[in-house]
């Protein structure tokens, strides 16, 4: 409900800032994503305790649980980045972010991708 | 909560100010300090909104265990 308020007061203010002072708009809008952003952490972070805490007595091995918390983290922080980019109206930069955001995704992903890549080997009969 | 609807209006007033600013220093003629204006205006609101992605980017690195 109240971000769904402040997200028409912000959207009401650009309009009107827009013609005057473009730089300040953007700004504003800005500003609005990164303050819903921190009202939707305080939720994210009960989502992942109950996560880790179904982790920790399923006896998995808590290095993958925390991988994947990073790359999900990663992929939150390069989308805020590349929306903004886009919004600004800097197409290229934006694909570069995204670029950044995916290489960086993969390079955390390696050593999930090798543990999977001994286990199939492992099954395999030799 | 509420501190965002404040800060938003913050923001949005200061651009409006410095909108009508520049209008009426346009009209008396001096140009240049409109442009002061609207760059001192331009970095509080960059102040600001700098302080609030910081504050956020905190936020998410302990949320996310970014110990790295």
């Amino acid at each position: 409900m109240q971000i769904v308020g402040i997200g028409l007061i912000a959207t009401f203010l650009t309009l009107v800032l827009k013609e005057h002072q473009p730089v300040v708009a953007f700004l504003l809008v800005i500003f609005v994503g990164a303050s819903i952003f921190i009202f939707l952490i305080g939720k994210i972070q009960q989502v992942i305790e109950t996560l880790e805490k179904i982790a920790a007595n399923a006896h998995l091995n808590m290095v993958y649980v925390e991988t994947i918390l990073k790359i999900v983290g990663v992929a939150y922080i390069a989308e805020f980045g590349v929306q903004i980019a886009r919004d600004a109206g800097q197409g290229a930069l934006a694909s570069k972010l995204e670029l950044a955001g995916k290489v960086l995704i993969l390079v955390m992903a390696i050593p999930i991708i090798t543990a999977i890549i001994q286990a199939v080997l492992g099954l395999m009969p030799r | 909560m509420s501190l965002d609807v404040n800060t938003i209006f913050q923001i949005a007033g200061i651009g409006i100010i410095v909108a009508m600013i520049q209008t009426v220093l346009k009209q008396m003629g001096k140009d240049d300090w409109s442009q002061w204006v609207t760059l001192i205006g331009f970095v509080v609101i960059l102040y600001m909104v700098a302080s609030l992605i910081g504050n956020l980017f905190d936020k998410i690195k302990d949320v996310f265990l970014f110990n790295g």
